[in-house]
């Protein structure tokens, strides 16, 4: 994991002057901590709160852009371990030029409705971008807009997934604080997961998203095929998936298994890991008593005072230390637990807009085989989509591997977070009680002295 | 099965054993013993004030429970659990032991062991039994007081009963405890002939006592708002170490399915797998560790509620002084009304009222003779009423000194074994913290392996 770690750095963002150009910038927007009034962003290591990891300091310390991504964190409060969980997005670590932060959450009310926009910063390097940086708001429909776009143009690349729309189990309103904060985070994901995709970035409806105001996007949005092609071509769609798939070949058969496999497990993993928060939890809660009880009744026990303020004080600690674990484990896991379980379902999409595309292919040659319709446009239909379906398997091939790699190494630092949390936090506890016992030691030998005097 | 424990019988007093209607033939023979100071014994078995003189001799274990069915009072079948008692003598040469002693005893005949001792030593904080029923369960225990988690605690507490009645210098003397150890038949007949039935007083007597003694010892009153205190603060650890207990078993087993869902995983992993299987056996530990953890917590409960018990003890021990304290105002209560009474009559001025004064107005005075003989009478009754007034505060004084002796006894005691206790908790959670760190660093090494 470190080696992975170091590899991702150096972005070429040193570049990049201090300040948007021109009126794209809004007024008060948020200026980067790591440079000083705008002129050179070299900084001193020291300033590097990041990682304690030595070698990563190395790495970092040439290159002061990084201090770039650092001035990200008053923005939006990342924790350590989601800054290097974003590093490690990199497919080709010294390309990055791509920054994109989603924040500040705002309610708008409207006499229809009321929707919550976010903030999403772009920072970039591109020549094919008007600017530097861009500020725009968009809402989660706008959102949902994108990944349309991104699936029809790309059927069968992996495309990032977006949170749900509603959470059904335990919602009380909408718009709850931590409900709107997980969101936001997912979104920072999804946005980010498309800039680091080496097709995806540089989808031009991509772009559009990140940079245009509003009244441009929603015009933009009008344009392209019309609602009801689009709707024809659903309605062909699903009928020829009906048909099902006689040809499917071999590895994507392999694949379908193992996306199969895969989405049970890693739905019962996320069961498994939000009943654990929820256990602990409930832990915590009970917790609440157990100290101060011990208190109560040192009030009452002269010689027995201070053993039993010890125990309590120890109690409340190890209560403090859960808390610290349930919250590592809802920042590490749960949200990485469960971008796949979103992933999984994603996946068995792109299975079938693959299948599909040959399934068009398929009928058109069963169609020249029984000699049903013009032999020569079929046979220029079909070369015309033996080229597609080629093309789609290859694109799905490629971003199949890219994907699994990810998936590995999402889950790897995502398991191995929880564990180094556990670790910690039985460390903390373990600390508390020995220097406690020790205390009780010294006190029984100090007063077994005092007998013997 | 002969029992030769060395020299019992010298050291046993017979003293419950005097015939019913000295209600306090305990208490005498114990102060009697207390004032004989120590045995006539050398073989250095101590001075009253060793605790555990008599734990030298012999050493006694509760050492197994099995089922069994009979028929009760009611002629009809019941299960119950039988515990084996087995007491052995130590040599003092070479420190071996010897068995000397081996019975079976239930648990309702040692409730009749402590309740004959309550009758005969109201002036000793006598050790309680262990619970008759499972309380402050959390929901993987059993309430079934046959499950055998159940039996196996309370064999252990049934033990600690035995052993602290015979490290208290001064039960450990009774010899009815020494024939619970040694005689098992006719056992129960022989505790019964004793008539300390009989004696015990009535919750009716104690509860108006309590409301209407005027001057008890203060000390006795503020044990007594201490053992309340005691009882209440303990029982709702209980009650919130149960809960935090049931919860934490929550959060470690559902980390057990962590296990077999990474093991179905791993089938379809190549690079991941042996690292998914592997970290999925550590989960199974993790979650299997907290049977031990709790089961060992349950032992930590079980001492607190030792003493959540003792507060009952204490306060039998404040009520038998409130009783005796309270008599004690009653008669001295009818002695002073009884002189006025006689002084009344010697000197003819009527002061009180009272039925025969009443009659007296009514039917004419009474003859001289009358009452001559009524102010004899009543001299006498106030000389006997002055005998036992005395005797009755030379009683409650004695009791208060040896009451208080036990008192101290007992606080040495108590504050050293919850300390102890508490010490053992710390312990219990610095090994549950040092398997955790264990398991999971073993874990996260699988993990990264992936």
């Amino acid at each position: 994991m470190e080696s992975e770690r170091g590899a991702s750095g150096a972005p070429r963002s040193a570049d990049l002057p201090a300040r948007g150009a021109g009126g794209d910038d809004p007024g008060g927007g948020v200026p980067f901590p790591g440079s000083g009034s705008g002129s050179s962003p070299l900084l001193p290591t020291d300033v590097l709160s990041l990682d304690e990891d030595e070698d990563d300091l190395e790495v970092f310390s040439k290159d002061a852009s990084l201090m770039d991504m650092n001035s990200f964190s008053p923005v939006m409060p990342t924790s350590p371990l989601s800054m290097i969980n974003q590093i490690k997005f990199e497919d080709e670590p010294d390309l990055k030029d791509l920054f994109i932060t989603v924040d500040e959450p705002e309610s708008h009310v409207t006499t229809i409705e009321t929707f919550i926009t976010y903030r999403i910063i772009t920072k970039t390097s591109r020549g094919e971008f008007d600017s530097s940086e861009f500020e725009v708001r968009r809402r989660y429909q706008d959102f949902l807009w994108l990944k349309g776009k991104l699936e029809e143009s790309h059927p069968t690349l992996i495309i990032p997934p977006l949170p749900e729309k509603f959470i059904v189990k335990g919602m009380v309103e909408r718009f709850n604080d931590d409900f709107i904060e997980t969101r936001r985070k997912a979104l920072h994901k999804f946005l980010n997961r498309i800039a680091d995709h080496p097709t995806l970035t540089f989808n031009e409806d991509f772009k559009v998203f990140l940079t245009a105001e509003a009244w441009d996007l929603s015009s933009h949005k009008k344009q392209g095929p019309g609602l009801l092609s689009r709707m024809g071509q659903t309605v062909k769609a699903v009928a020829s998936s009906m048909r099902g798939v006689k040809n499917r070949p071999e590895e994507f058969m392999e694949m379908n298994n193992f996306i199969e496999i895969f989405s049970q497990k890693i739905n019962l993993i996320d069961k498994i890991s939000q009943r654990i928060y929820k256990e602990e939890r409930e832990y915590f809660d009970e917790m609440k008593e157990y100290g101060p009880i011990h208190i109560l009744w040192s009030a009452s026990e002269e010689d027995l005072v201070d053993i039993l303020k010890g125990i309590a004080s120890c109690i409340d600690k190890c209560r403090k230390a859960t808390e610290r674990r349930m919250s590592g484990l809802s920042e590490a896991l749960l949200p990485v637990v469960h971008e796949y379980v979103l992933y999984s379902e994603m996946l068995m999409g792109v299975m079938k807009r693959r299948d599909q595309i040959q399934a068009e292919l398929d009928s058109k040659i069963e169609a020249l085989t029984s000699k049903k319709g013009d032999p020569h446009l079929l046979t220029e239909e079909i070369g015309r989509l033996e080229d597609k379906v080629e093309c789609a398997n290859n694109a799905l091939k490629a971003d199949w591997e890219r994907w699994k790699q990810n998936m590995q190494n999402d889950i790897k630092s995502a398991f191995t977070d929880m564990a180094e949390e556990n670790i910690h936090y039985y460390e903390q506890c373990l600390a508390t009680w020995e220097s406690f016992l020790t205390s009780q030691t010294e006190l029984h030998l100090e007063e077994d002295s005092e007998d013997k005097l | 099965m002969e029992p030769t424990p060395p020299d019992p019988e010298r050291q046993m007093q017979p003293a419950p054993l005097k015939p019913p209607g000295h209600p306090d033939s305990g208490l005498e023979a114990a102060i009697r013993e207390e004032a004989e100071g120590a045995p006539e014994d050398s073989s250095g078995l101590g001075t009253m004030t060793e605790n555990n003189f008599w734990l030298k001799k012999i050493e006694i274990s509760v050492s197994e429970a099995e089922k069994r069915t009979g028929r009760n009072a009611m002629n009809m079948q019941e299960t119950y659990t039988a515990y084996l008692i087995e007491t052995r003598s130590v040599e003092h040469a070479d420190g071996q032991s010897v068995l000397t002693d081996s019975l079976w005893r239930r648990y309702s005949e040692f409730e009749l062991l402590r309740n004959y001792l309550l009758v005969y030593y109201p002036h000793i904080v006598v050790p309680p039994l262990p619970e008759k029923r499972a309380e402050f369960v959390w929901h993987k225990l059993s309430a079934d007081n046959m499950d055998p988690d159940f039996v196996e605690r309370r064999r252990i507490g049934l033990e600690n009963f035995l052993l602290r009645v015979a490290s208290h210098p001064i039960l450990c003397r009774d010899k009815i405890f020494y024939l619970f150890l040694t005689q098992e038949g006719n056992w129960k007949e022989t505790v019964n002939e004793t008539g300390f039935q009989l004696k015990v007083d009535s919750r009716l007597k104690a509860l108006n006592a309590t409301f209407r003694v005027k001057n008890p010892d203060k000390r006795f009153t503020e044990l007594k708002h201490y053992s309340d205190e005691l009882q209440s603060v303990i029982s709702h650890l209980l009650r919130v170490r149960a809960r935090v207990a049931d919860r934490l078993y929550g959060v470690y087993k559902v980390h057990g399915n962590y296990g077999r869902v990474f093991s179905e995983w791993s089938a379809i992993e190549k690079e991941m797998g042996d690292g998914l299987q592997s970290a999925g056996h550590h989960m199974d530990v993790y979650a299997s560790s907290i049977d031990d953890i709790l089961e060992d917590e349950e032992h930590y409960a079980d001492q607190l509620k030792e003493y959540l018990f003792y507060a009952e003890a204490l306060r039998a021990v404040c009520r038998k002084h409130e009783l005796m304290q309270y008599d004690l105002e009653m008669a001295a209560q009818d002695l002073a009304s009884k002189k006025q009474q006689c002084e009344e009559l010697a000197t003819g001025t009527v002061r009180t009222f009272s039925l025969k004064g009443m009659t007296t107005k009514l039917f004419g005075q009474e003859t001289p003779e009358q009452r001559e003989a009524r102010i004899k009478v009543l001299e006498e009754q106030i000389n006997e009423g002055e005998q036992q007034l005395k005797s009755k505060n030379l009683e409650g004084r004695e009791f208060v000194k040896n009451a208080w002796a036990d008192i101290e006894r007992f606080k040495e005691q108590k504050n050293r074994d919850l300390k102890e206790a508490l010490i053992s908790y710390a312990i219990m959670q610095i090994s549950m913290c040092k398997k955790g760190i264990q398991v999971w660093t073993n874990a996260k090494e699988c993990f990264s392996k992936m």
